[in-house]
């Protein structure tokens, strides 16, 4: 069997055997393509296996109820294992954020485009530098040059619309995907 | 020597068709070794040791260890109050980190004061490299296990670099976690980890060893080894030697293992991890701290964002190191006939604890400012200095051979004859 084998693939070839393309480099480059190939589809369960899994993709919605929330009070709520803040701001706040020149900011974005409601900002209260926890959540924390959140591991400082506005972190605090449901509900996720 | 066969039968019978002993006869016992090896050389037998020591009570340690959010630091306090010898097993691994990064910092020094890296060794030299980055791997997700404040914050701010790379970061970085944030799929993970790295350092020490006895130990003069009358035989000479220096380290760890064991933690690594919580000042382990400056002392450069600069930085300050061999033009290994790199060695060490004195402290005012100059420095060191050295320094004489120094008048033909009575007492 083997020997036929043989003997058909040599029939089958040029006669110069030392240079040029051959049926046996292409048997190599087919064998190496098709083993590569094989062995990228075997890696994918190993690499995908460590993404998130499905009951914690399913954490990914949270229902917030907005009533007890007064003027000028800001809350923490769990959203995928992330601290969000909602933060019912107050006319000067709003004002702070609206006022601002776009052209002053690092990571310019009116304030309208960051909120759906003025009176509520949501935003995920991950610092975007290093992803430490933005202090300004109490009365007694300090909150940062532009009156709104200030970052502790580096000195991020963030203003009342979640923009960042002097220190090392590139980009704004992330606003989440949400949707007001009633005029006292949100559903973040 | 290798030729001499074994007395005993069963020995004989083995090594005929395993030859394990002669192999450590060769390697271990007969291995001829410069004889002008210093105390700098203990390092490397030291460090190995450190590596079965960490080894050794980690699989003991994670006999009574739960990787899970909610048991993870409980769990850790159970060995220190309740589990037989726990508290000492842990201090000792926990002391053990430090004084590992410690003989391998001193070892590494040691290769850049006598040019261990140049030819012939530059694969061995890589091969520390990559050691040194696997054991940074290993202990970095070491101390994230106990899940304290510092574990979980370490965690979070070291694995969001990956958020720097353009277009891709953010999914990295969630791959990495197996979530959205640092959670329980990411202490599972890196609990199996921890325990794999430390044989694939194994694997790669094993390399190592290798590659050393195939270009053999350089040594104080930097100068190749003329003939026998230049080497000892590794035992006795040089393993009574290690042994010293095993003693004097055990010493030293033990002490801080007993009477300071949480000199080098964090008060705040006692504090369960909270997610929603971050320290005030969250510090590496001091092993890392050079690197910590590195990584924020970068601003924006140019259209790269300081994020992302400080962690090419960091990865370059030590990818740089590959490349030495090839940076440093000097013809000349050790420093000793080096005149102007014996001093800018020491300015390097210099740079390097001040690097870590900046990573210490808030990137703020005046340590920002140290922390990037000596940054600028390290890297001026590496990529100005040493090709330019290779130019301009005028090295003094080299020594005939490792004889002449040691033994007066005796060359590289006389030194034999200097050298065999020794040779013979043994």
């Amino acid at each position: 069997m083997i020997d036929w084998l043989w003997t058909m693939t040599d029939k089958s070839q040029p006669v110069d055997h030392g240079k040029g393309e051959t049926r046996r480099d292409f048997l190599y480059v087919a064998t190496a393509t098709f083993g590569t190939l094989g062995a990228a589809f075997a890696a994918w369960p190993l690499i995908d296996v460590m993404n998130p899994s499905a009951e914690v993709r399913a954490l990914s919605s949270t229902e917030v109820d907005l009533a007890p929330i007064a003027e000028g009070q800001r809350i923490t709520i769990k959203w995928r294992g992330r601290p969000v803040f909602i933060d019912r701001r107050t006319p000067e706040r709003i004002r702070a954020a609206e006022s601002v020149d776009l052209d002053a900011l690092i990571d310019p974005q009116p304030d309208s485009a960051r909120t759906q409601r003025p009176e509520w900002l949501v935003v995920v209260g991950v610092c975007t530098h290093l992803g430490c926890i933005p202090l300004g959540q109490k009365a007694t924390d300090p909150w940062g040059e532009y009156g709104g959140w200030f970052c502790p591991c580096h000195g991020s400082h963030y203003d009342t619309s979640g923009r960042i506005r002097k220190g090392p972190a590139p980009k704004n605090l992330e606003v989440p995907p949400y949707e007001f449901l009633d005029d006292s509900t949100v559903l973040i996720g | 020597m290798s030729e001499r066969t074994w007395n005993n039968r069963l020995i004989k019978w083995v090594d005929d068709r395993l030859p394990v002993f002669t192999i450590l006869k060769n390697e271990l016992i007969d291995y001829p070794t410069p004889k002008n090896l210093s105390y700098w050389w203990n390092f490397g037998s030291l460090a190995g040791v450190m590596l079965v020591i960490m080894t050794v009570t980690g699989i003991f340690l994670a006999m009574h260890y739960t990787p899970h959010v909610d048991l993870a630091f409980v769990s850790v306090e159970r060995i220190m109050r309740d589990v037989n010898y726990g508290w000492l097993l842990r201090y000792i691994h926990l002391n053990g980190g430090s004084a590992f990064f410690l003989v391998v910092y001193i070892h590494l020094f040691r290769g850049l004061y006598y040019g261990s890296y140049k030819s012939p060794r530059e694969v061995l030299w890589w091969l520390g490299l990559i050691i040194l980055i696997l054991m940074m791997a290993t202990a970095f997700m070491g101390y994230v296990l106990p899940w304290g404040q510092m574990s979980f914050w370490a965690a979070t701010v070291i694995t969001s670099l990956f958020t720097a790379i353009p277009f891709v970061g953010e999914t990295i970085t969630t791959w990495l976690w197996g979530g959205f944030t640092v959670g329980n799929p990411t202490l599972n993970r890196f609990y199996s980890l921890h325990y794999l790295l430390p044989f694939v350092i194994f694997a790669v020490v094993f390399l190592h060893m290798l590659a050393l006895h195939t270009s053999k130990s350089n040594n104080p003069l930097g100068i190749d080894v003329k003939g026998p009358q230049d080497t000892l035989p590794f035992h006795p000479y040089y393993t009574v030697k290690d042994l010293l220096g095993l003693g004097v380290l055990l010493a030293i760890l033990m002490g801080f293992v007993f009477f300071a064991p949480n000199f080098f933690g964090e008060p705040e690594n006692y504090i369960p991890a909270d997610p929603f919580l971050t320290p005030a000042h969250i510090v590496p382990e001091w092993y890392f701290l050079p690197f910590y400056a590195i990584l924020r002392a970068v601003p924006d450069i140019w259209f790269i964002p300081a994020k992302l600069a400080g962690l090419m930085a960091m990865a370059a300050s030590l990818l740089i190191l590959f490349a030495l061999p090839w940076l440093d033009t000097s013809k000349v290994r050790s420093a000793r006939f080096r005149p102007i790199y014996k001093q800018v060695f020491w300015i390097l060490v210099v740079d390097c604890i001040v690097l870590g004195w900046a990573g210490a402290n808030p990137p703020e005012g005046i340590y920002l400012i140290v922390g990037r100059i000596a940054t600028a420095y390290y890297f001026f060191h590496f990529l100005i200095l040493m090709p330019l050295l290779g130019f301009m320094e005028r090295p003094h004489p080299l020594p005939e051979s490792i004889s002449e120094p040691v033994v007066k008048g005796a060359g590289a033909v006389a030194g034999g004859a200097a050298a065999e009575p020794m040779e013979k007492a043994r």
